[in-house]
């Protein structure tokens, strides 16, 4: 099994903060992984690093093997790393289908065509229909994104982020603000998306659902640094991990 | 030589105008977010007003540029108020061609109250002198103004960090939703702040007034060297709004004596030189 | 303090719902468009040479509002100094007929330099966030008006360049088509804004177009669908140079004159009101808007020369109230007659 990603001492500091202090994390293929930790981890921070939304004060990224660590967001997209955002982040004043076809045009290098009719590339339409189809959103193609409902946005982000074929595709807080049903939703459509395509995804999650029900390997963070990493029963194990993090669930349980 | 120092003290002085235009302008941006076009035409107005008060009407110098502060205040107030609040939740560029319009109507409202004709009024008497620096006579007027330029600085920042107000508004500048939780009126500290932002403006322009000619153009000129000084020194950043403001007073100076036919443009280069070399500005974080 | 980036705001709820257009009812469309171009074209027969003398006026801030609002509506920057361009284009276009009385050639001088202009001005500018971009295009229209202003002798300070010819329409070696009287200018003008305007819709629906408005609806997510945001942004400011520049070059022929006021930030606010007045949400907005502006301004002027407090009042209650602009309102309102 390859590694897809592997970060080498990352640190980035705000201030007086060290949001993400000193991370070695490796991402094999084909094993979906979750980030978990308490509020304030270090979490979406280094998703940000990951995914090029900010550089890093210290350390490296590297992608299969090359690096990448002050490359702009752009080209790693064209190099297979793409993500979702946890605060939605859609076109809205464009159709459903044109967030689709957006991508998958940027991805097939089409987007300087400056003369050629949107409707011209039919491969591209095509594309962009069957995955509108995938995520459960044909129905709605015609209509502007930001008329959707608040889950079949989400559906829409999905989209977006896997659209570009990713490689690597980092899914940040997919189920925030969502109802109980809804979070089923995204749980299948991920775990569907992850079966049929060749994308390892890497979900930053709070939700302890969706985190033991999805995901292969869990990695668990708490102040900038990574506290644990495994299979889900050894992290359910840990009491290192039940004490910083699900020891509020323990109260429950 | 003593040309030099003496140009650089004449950029000294002229910095001062824009420092006190900038200011505002990157208070009100820093605290509302809210990036005032029509921040020049304040200047503009701060100037005619106090030139009408102490030019026309014959109140003494100081009076006039406490009465055209008020009543910009108020004027800011109410751009606020009645306009700038029902726009803050749309994207910026509603709020800058809102404020884009009042420079249309208030650059025209001018001409059409006072003319298109330039004042120059005299200097007040008990300022009407010079100081010899370097064999030349430099006029005490410019050392009055670079004085009242440190002071509003001293003042700022101690408005902002050791009173009670200035802890409010800063509160507010870095989370208005948490300010407003525990208990900040931010609607209030808005207004405040339009206001003192407009006063600066005015006093910049009142100020101006026994040395520079009052124009309807002069409101765009300083709003586009506004702009320079907080491309250079960062919107929101009072200190940048200062050293920024040195640095074009002072050099633009030197580049009248040295290019006297690209006064004007002088400052562009500045710019396009900060923007190659520093793209973020010079105080970036 | 806060930094001057812009998160995606929702834009109001008006924005949000579904808005029906009128370019959406494809015969409707073409037939607009085909009674247009046949009044246009019969105009000189019918109408006084006052009213094609503000024909061509419309004609030209039609192109400077349409590449604007390419930058504005289409891709989301907003710049209060395309009148830089249009007078680079006017003043350069100035200069090659005074030289060589060759239309074509002083059409193609002018937008050759603002695009050039463009490019480098924009290259400064594009990789800042959309409030600095504002700033810094006020900063460079107003450094074009002090160069046009004060470099005698080249621009002619501010007397400006005169006697400029309604050259010829000159190809070497093939024709030689005299454009002297007004009629037979308005036609060129005519012709130049057909092509012109039919390009940029193609360029407006085309994926070029698409990833603008991605752009446009948000940055983070364009740059994230595999496009470099900063490239996008200056083709956008470049193809409204190059039409800011188009639009420059048709004035000096047309008054034979250029002076200075051609590069101010007031002219520069020209295309702003055209585009505000007719709607940034569709394509035809800004040439709807441009005739409105043209004329309204022709009507006020009658009246008194305080007209930008108008022009500035007619902006503030625009912003306060109706952001959509003529045409969306227009469009709905039809839309909804028909039901």
């Amino acid at each position: 099994m390859t590694d897809l990603l592997r970060t080498e001492g990352l640190r980035k500091t705000f201030g007086a903060l060290a949001a993400v202090d000193g991370v070695d994390l490796t991402l094999p293929e084909g094993v979906l992984t979750a980030i978990i930790g308490p509020n304030g981890a270090g979490k979406t921070t280094l998703i940000n690093l990951l995914s090029g939304a900010m550089p890093p004060d210290a350390g490296r990224v590297l992608f299969r093997g090359r690096e990448i660590t002050r490359l702009p967001v752009h080209a790693r997209v064209r190099l297979g790393l793409t993500r979702s955002f946890q605060v939605m982040n859609i076109f809205p004043r464009l159709t459903v289908r044109e967030n689709v076809l957006f991508p998958v045009l940027a991805r097939r290098r089409a987007t300087l065509r400056a003369f050629a009719r949107l409707t011209g590339d039919r491969n591209a339409g095509r594309e962009a229909d069957m995955l509108l189809e995938e995520v459960g959103l044909l129905p709605q193609a015609g209509q502007e994104a930001a008329t959707l409902s608040h889950g079949d946005q989400r559906r829409l982000e999905l989209a977006i982020a896997v659209a570009s074929h990713p490689i690597l595709c980092f899914l940040d807080e997919p189920s925030s603000g969502m109802t109980a049903p809804e979070r089923t939703m995204v749980l299948d459509l991920v775990r569907r998306l992850a079966q049929e395509r060749r994308t390892t995804f890497v979900i930053v999650e709070h939700d302890m659902d969706v985190v033991f029900s999805l995901a292969a390997r869990i990695v668990v963070m708490n102040r900038g640094r990574i506290l644990a990493d495994g299979p889900p029963e050894a992290i359910r194990a840990n009491r290192q991990v039940r004490q910083v993090y699900l020891g509020e669930e323990d109260e429950r349980a | 030589m003593s040309d030099f120092v003496y140009q650089g003290l004449i950029g000294l002085s002229q910095a001062m105008y824009l420092w006190l235009i900038s200011a505002g302008l990157t208070i009100i941006f820093g605290v509302l977010g809210v990036l005032n076009f029509a921040h020049g035409s304040l200047f503009m107005l701060g100037a005619y007003l106090a030139y009408t008060a102490y030019g026309l009407w014959g109140f003494p110098f100081v009076v006039a540029v406490a009465l055209s502060l008020a009543a910009v205040a108020v004027l800011g107030l109410g751009m606020e108020r009645l306009f700038l609040r029902h726009l803050y939740h749309l994207d910026h560029a509603y709020q800058l061609l809102l404020t884009f319009g009042f420079v249309l109507v208030l650059d025209d409202a001018v001409k059409l109250v006072w003319g298109g004709v330039f004042k120059i009024p005299s200097i007040p008497r008990f300022l009407d002198r010079v100081l010899p620096v370097l064999g030349r006579a430099f006029p005490i007027y410019n050392v009055f103004i670079i004085a009242v330029g440190v002071m509003v600085a001293v003042a700022l920042w101690l408005l902002f960090e050791r009173t009670w107000w200035g802890r409010m508004v800063r509160a507010t500048a870095a989370d208005r939703e948490m300010a407003a939780a525990i208990g900040v009126e931010v609607p209030r500290i808005y207004a405040g702040v339009f206001m003192l932002g407009a006063a600066l403006a005015a006093l910049g322009g009142a100020l101006g007034v026994p040395v520079r000619p009052a124009s309807p153009g002069i409101g765009v000129a300083m709003i586009v060297q506004a702009f320079v000084i907080t491309v250079i020194g960062g919107l929101g950043n009072l200190s940048g709004a200062f050293v920024g403001s040195l640095l074009v007073g002072v050099l633009s100076a030197y580049g009248t004596l040295l290019f006297p036919v690209f006064e004007l443009f002088f400052i562009f280069v500045i710019m396009a030189a900060v923007l190659l070399l520093r793209p973020q500005g010079l105080f970036a974080r | 303090m806060r930094s001057p980036t812009d998160p995606y705001v929702s834009a109001g709820p008006a924005e949000a719902l579904t808005r029906p257009s009128l370019v959406s009812v494809p015969f409707l469309r073409v037939g607009v468009a085909m009674a247009l171009l046949a009044v246009l074209a019969a105009l000189p027969f019918v109408a006084r040479t006052y009213i094609i003398y503000l024909t061509i006026q419309i004609a030209i801030l039609a192109l400077f509002a349409l590449g604007f609002n390419l930058l504005f509506g289409y891709t989301g920057l907003l710049s209060f100094g395309q009148a830089g361009f249009f007078a680079i284009g006017a003043y350069t276009c100035a200069k090659i007929l005074l030289l060589v009385p060759s239309l074509p050639l002083g059409i193609l001088g002018g937008v050759a330099a603002a695009g050039v202009a463009a490019v480098v001005l924009g290259i400064l500018s594009v990789r800042h966030t959309r409030i600095y971009f504002a700033m810094l295009t006020l900063a460079w229209g107003m450094m074009i008006f002090s160069i046009a202003w004060k470099w005698r002798e080249v621009t002619g300070g501010d007397d400006g360049l005169v006697g400029i010819p309604r050259a010829p329409v000159r190809l070497p070696g093939l024709v030689a088509i005299d454009v002297s009287t007004i009629d037979r200018y308005y036609y060129v003008v005519l012709a130049v804004t057909i092509v012109a305007v039919y390009a940029l819709y193609r360029v407006a629906r085309s994926p070029l177009g698409l990833a603008l408005r991605a752009i446009r609806d948000s940055e983070s997510r364009a740059g994230f669908a595999g496009i470099s945001v900063a490239t996008y942004r200056l083709i956008a400011f470049t193809i409204a140079g190059l039409y800011a520049g188009l639009a420059g070059t048709l004035l000096p022929p047309l008054e034979n004159t250029v002076t200075p006021p051609v590069a101010h930030w007031s002219t520069s606010a020209e295309p702003v009101l055209a585009t505000l007045l007719g709607g940034i949400h569709t394509f035809v907005g800004p040439i709807v808007g441009a005739a409105l502006l043209i004329i309204l301004k022709d009507v006020i002027v009658r009246f008194t020369v305080h007209w930008s407090i108008v022009l500035g009042a007619t902006v503030i209650v625009l912003v306060m109230g109706f952001r959509g602009g003529v045409a969306s309102m227009v469009g709905e309102r039809l839309l909804r007659l028909r039901r």
